[in-house]
């Protein structure tokens, strides 16, 4: 056992403590902004650690980019025993998803939460913002499995109280971040029953450890039960089709900031986790018959599709249509997962951060045409397109990119799904896939013939939303379609991210290839 | 199944029995306070599972003796408990602590708002809300919010 003291000193560069400043710098910065209690001073840090974690992610992403990985050991403590913390392509991807809607997120919320919030409530509420990037970031970021739990309950448990801040504006917000807490916990009670199992039976917590030491106990009861709890515990942070019942209501009355961001991010990082557990720590080639992913998953993310979007199609709420499609987008990334091929699992990955851009774009959309018409019932938004033209071409812009129009980033992530299909043989699926974009065409439609075909709502302010909620949602639909034309970013590291994915064991293997940076002193 | 199987495994009919139970309450209850009791058991029930996993036959607390200047003395003879899963379950007691203050913080203001904890009592108030969001909103778009 190597302590502390027999790790010879290494001089270190803050390059080395990258993957650990991922992290600390948010959580540093929620109790610095309670401390100071100043409700100007808290924007200002909050954004300032949204900024310094997506210098630092776009740091970790450039170093990983090669399909290599970084192990950073907590304490210059070595794995197993220690706490690692693991960074290849697909958490870098992530967390540069994240920490990116972040630094976007804030500077809009300036006004929307000034308009939304009480003054009072201010300072507690970027608190909590960065409580909730922090867990994310951890999340993503660990290679610990009890970690992971730890990270998910942080940033779970700031995000109810986020939710519960719509209360302002309309009272369901509290029931909704009641259910969504009950339903979160009982998620993340599961997770923590499979990680029990796991380590009753390979006695370690180390993500790379446990999968090596998982490589034939595929027959094994109590891996089986395992994987189990660690799907449905996940599925339902995941908002998997039957599990999702916590989304519409957390997403509708949630304060529009809140719900920008997590529409982006939270689910996103949990499907994360979900692709981590299920290839690298189970790697089902060896642990299960892979045919089974396929029939167990896909009629969940077929279902999620059609269901879903039908629902959407029928909403009058703008806010609470995006959320029922949102729904329909997770049961994309599922199926991804479920053809179990690179290609596959490619378009889950890259899905993850199109479809996190393009939720970004009209959620903020949402939250402008919220300042201006007080909601977001078709009725009130009515011509709203024509006297805030820049908030409408993003509606636009992002209801394309959520269709997959060619050019856009949705397509990107569909024509590669539609490959995965083809490629697993499955045409089927693949027609599956272009008709329920349909269904995507007519609840974008709805949107925007009452935006631009109808005269304006008397009762709503006729102006353009302010420049600092422009200016974010335009960089996000530009992103839709700046990732929609040039893919090299996205698609390369979706495809690195998959290939380490799908190499399971191997793909986590505990010799560090290059960047083993940290502590390695044996 | 011999009593023998049943008794070596005491540890996880009892975590099954209170897992179960926790969860029952937490999906049958209407008021929300037992709600929240219900989850409390649940986790309590996960928390008895990894305690339980990490006793060793015959094992002693995990405490190495040292000597005056404060140098390990382990003796390879003696038998130690796990106490890694203990450490985890102290994590996880904080969470659940934390989980269930807000939970009852979110009731406090439920309540304030609704006038009640019945969740029947809430999922009507919210139907009612909804059907009055439906006669303003909907009609105008010919159809339901």
């Amino acid at each position: 056992m190597a302590t502390a003291s027999e790790t010879p000193h290494i001089a270190l560069t803050l390059r080395d403590h990258l993957p650990i400043l991922q992290v600390l710098v948010p959580l540093c910065t929620a109790p610095l902004i309670v401390l100071l209690g100043d409700r100007r001073i808290a924007w200002g840090l909050a954004f300032l650690a949204a900024v310094l974690s997506l210098v630092v992610s776009f740091l970790l992403l450039m170093q990983v980019m090669d399909g290599s990985f970084i192990s950073y050991h907590l304490g210059g403590w070595a794995p197993p025993i220690g706490i690692e913390y693991r960074i290849d392509a697909a958490n870098a991807f992530v967390l540069l998803l994240i920490s990116l809607t972040a630094t976007l997120v804030l500077p809009f919320a300036l006004r929307s939460v000034a308009d939304e919030i009480p003054a009072r409530s201010h300072t507690l509420f970027y608190a909590c913002f960065t409580l909730v990037l922090t867990g994310l970031l951890g999340v993503v970021a660990t290679g610990d499995a009890f970690n992971v739990f730890v990270f998910l309950e942080i940033s779970s448990l700031a995000t109810y109280v986020l939710v519960s801040q719509g209360l302002y504006r309309d009272k369901r917000a509290l029931s909704a971040a009641y259910d969504y807490l009950i339903m979160g916990t009982i998620g993340a009670t599961f997770f923590v029953i499979g990680i029990g199992f796991l380590y009753m039976t390979t006695g370690t917590l180390n993500m790379a450890d446990m999968a090596e030491r998982l490589v034939g106990q595929g027959d094994n009861r109590t891996v089986q039960a395992a994987f189990a709890f660690i799907v449905v515990g996940m599925g339902l942070k995941v908002a998997i089709y039957p599990l999702h019942l916590w989304l519409p209501a957390a997403y509708n009355y949630a304060p529009s900031a809140v719900t920008v961001f997590l529409a982006a991010t939270s689910t996103k990082a949990a499907m994360y986790v979900l692709l981590r557990f299920m290839f690298s720590v189970f790697q089902p080639e060896f642990v299960f018959d892979t045919n089974l992913l396929l029939w167990i998953l896909a009629p969940f993310a077929l279902l999620a599709m059609f269901a879903a979007s039908l629902i959407a199609v029928f909403q009058t709420n703008f806010k609470r249509m995006l959320a029922y499609s949102s729904i329909a987008q997770i049961g994309y990334m599922l199926l991804g997962i479920s053809l179990f091929s690179v290609t596959g699992l490619s378009a889950t990955m890259v899905h993850l951060f199109n479809h996190g851009i393009t939720k970004a774009a009209l959620f903020m959309a949402v939250g402008a045409l919220v300042l201006r018409s007080g909601n977001t019932f078709y009725d009130r938004i009515e011509g709203m397109g024509r006297v805030m033209p820049l908030t409408g071409a993003a509606v636009v812009l992002g209801g394309l990119s959520l269709i997959g129009v060619p050019g856009t980033a949705g397509f990107i992530s569909k024509w590669v799904l539609v490959q995965a299909a083809f490629e697993a043989d499955l045409w089927w699926v693949a027609l599956l896939i272009v008709a329920s974009s349909l269904l995507a065409v007519i609840y974008m439609w709805r949107v925007i013939e009452v935006l631009y075909l109808h005269t304006p709502h008397p009762e709503a302010i006729h102006k353009e939303a302010p420049l600092s909620m422009v200016i974010p949602m335009w960089i996000a639909a530009g992103a839709c379609v700046w990732f929609g034309i040039d893919t090299s970013l996205t698609m390369g590291a979706a495809n690195t991210a998959a290939i380490g994915l799908m190499g399971g064991t191997d793909g986590m293997a505990l010799t560090p290839t290059v960047g083993g940076l940290l502590g390695t002193g044996h | 199944m011999t009593l023998e199987f049943f008794i070596g495994h005491i540890n996880y009919w009892l975590f099954i029995v209170l897992m179960m139970t926790g969860f029952y309450i937490v999906v049958s209850a209407g008021n929300l306070v037992k709600k929240v009791v219900g989850l409390n058991i649940f986790q309590v029930a996960v928390f008895m599972l990894y305690i339980s996993i990490g006793k060793v036959t015959g094992g002693t607390a995990p405490i190495f003796p040292t000597d005056m200047m404060g140098k390990i003395k382990a003796d390879p003879e003696i038998v130690y408990s796990n106490p890694l899963p203990h450490v985890l379950i102290l994590t996880a007691i904080v969470v659940g602590i934390a989980t269930t203050s807000l939970a009852l913080a979110l009731i406090v203001r439920i309540r304030e708002a609704y006038n009640t904890i019945e969740e029947d009592d809430i999922l009507e108030i919210d139907a009612r809300t909804a059907r009055a969001e439906n006669i303003i909103h909907g009609e105008a778009m010919g159809g339901r919010a």
